[in-house]
């Protein structure tokens, strides 16, 4: 490494429109350094008034996520190396489509609130006395519910969804793609409302299909084909009058 | 508490870019059709009103339009036919595959319009 030092610009304080601005730090690089560590460098060791959220370091957690160099990313798992521009350029903002609290921790609450908004929790009909419910791993439903469970709820698709900055009261990526694992749970019980819920305007039929929530998603999950498979269902239960 | 906007750079990725693609070239193409109707309205006027209209389109900007409709035509189909796969045919992500599979056949299919313009 020939720079042995990163000029790294850290958004600081709220928004734009409440005087937020970017300044600029000197930090020290080093060997597999990730974006979070560049980030906690300033916080430890120039400024400790810079807030930011972090909790696992290991990406299971999906509380780091903030924006790199205009791109949303989980910046625990993110290498420097791997983002810094040919300029040697690094800039860090919280992540876009949610209120920004102060530096780079932005308010989650509308992100989780709109989990809960496309029914996003688990009902079932059993209980703890009940055997194992005994799905095949093979199924299309198990599959389809795999291929969108190991979301950590990072907001990283959230923050690179043009739909949600176009129309605020979209669902986003995250959201239908819970709406999605669930819908195709066999042992849930709330399938009806949980398509009435995705199935409005502010549902998964707002979505563009522009596909920026799956190429950002840093667990590799894509929230546009669960979307889509949203609009099939929805689509089928309304045709039968189901919703 | 205000928000951050995404600016460029998010937005840099092939899937965004076909929407783009998509976007622009359907509203353009719409933009078309109340000119394609006018046109063909006038064979209600009699045979005469319709080909002094036809007439125009031998002016070559009309042509270098024609091509650009041609072009915009595939562009937008290729583009169709890929969104209905993702929404309808089976799980295989974004399908680049099928964004410059798509911009080629488009290519080449307002390469061929302009070769027959020439001929």
């Amino acid at each position: 490494m020939s720079e042995t030092t990163l000029q790294v610009r850290i958004w600081r304080g709220g928004s734009a429109d409440v005087g937020g601005t970017f300044q600029t730090y000197d930090v020290p690089r080093r060997d597999s350094q990730t974006v979070l560590d560049v980030v906690t460098h300033v916080q430890r060791a120039i400024d400790p008034t810079l807030s930011y959220r972090y909790a696992c370091r290991v990406g299971m957690c999906g509380s780091c996520a903030m924006t790199v160099n205009g791109k949303a990313r989980w910046t625990c798992r993110t290498h420097v190396s791997r983002v810094i521009g040919d300029d040697g350029a690094l800039e860090i903002a919280p992540l876009a489509n949610l209120p920004v609290v102060k530096d780079l921790a932005t308010d989650m609450r509308p992100f989780f609130d709109k989990w809960a908004a496309a029914r996003g929790r688990f009902q079932g009909a059993q209980t703890r006395l009940d055997d194992f419910a005994r799905v095949s791993p093979d199924s299309p439903e198990r599959r389809a519910a795999n291929a969108g469970i190991e979301c950590i709820g990072c907001g990283v698709c959230y923050g690179s969804c043009d739909v949600v900055q176009w129309r605020p009261e979209f669902l986003g990526p995250a959201a239908l793609n819970r709406a999605w694992t669930l819908v195709n749970d066999v042992r849930d019980t709330d399938r009806r409302e949980r398509l009435r819920a995705v199935a409005g305007d502010a549902g998964c039929h707002s979505c563009h299909t522009q596909g920026s929530c799956t190429e950002r998603c840093p667990k590799g999950i894509a929230p546009t084909l669960g979307i889509a498979g949203l609009k099939r269902t929805v689509g089928r239960a309304a045709a039968k009058g189901e919703l | 508490m205000t928000m951050r906007r995404n600016d460029f750079r998010a937005r840099n990725h092939p899937a965004w870019w076909a929407f783009w693609l998509h976007r622009v070239s359907g509203l353009l193409l719409a933009l078309f059709l109340p000119v394609h109707f006018t046109l063909l309205a006038q064979a209600l006027h009699g045979t005469a009103a319709l080909n002094g209209l036809l007439r125009l389109t031998d002016s070559a900007l009309l042509k270098v339009a024609e091509w650009g409709l041609v072009t915009l035509l595939a562009l937008h189909l290729t583009g169709g036919v890929r969104l209905l796969l993702i929404e309808f045919g089976p799980a295989s992500g974004l399908r680049k595959n099928w964004i410059a599979g798509g911009v080629g056949v488009a290519l080449a299919v307002g390469l061929a319009f302009a070769l027959s313009l020439l001929a």
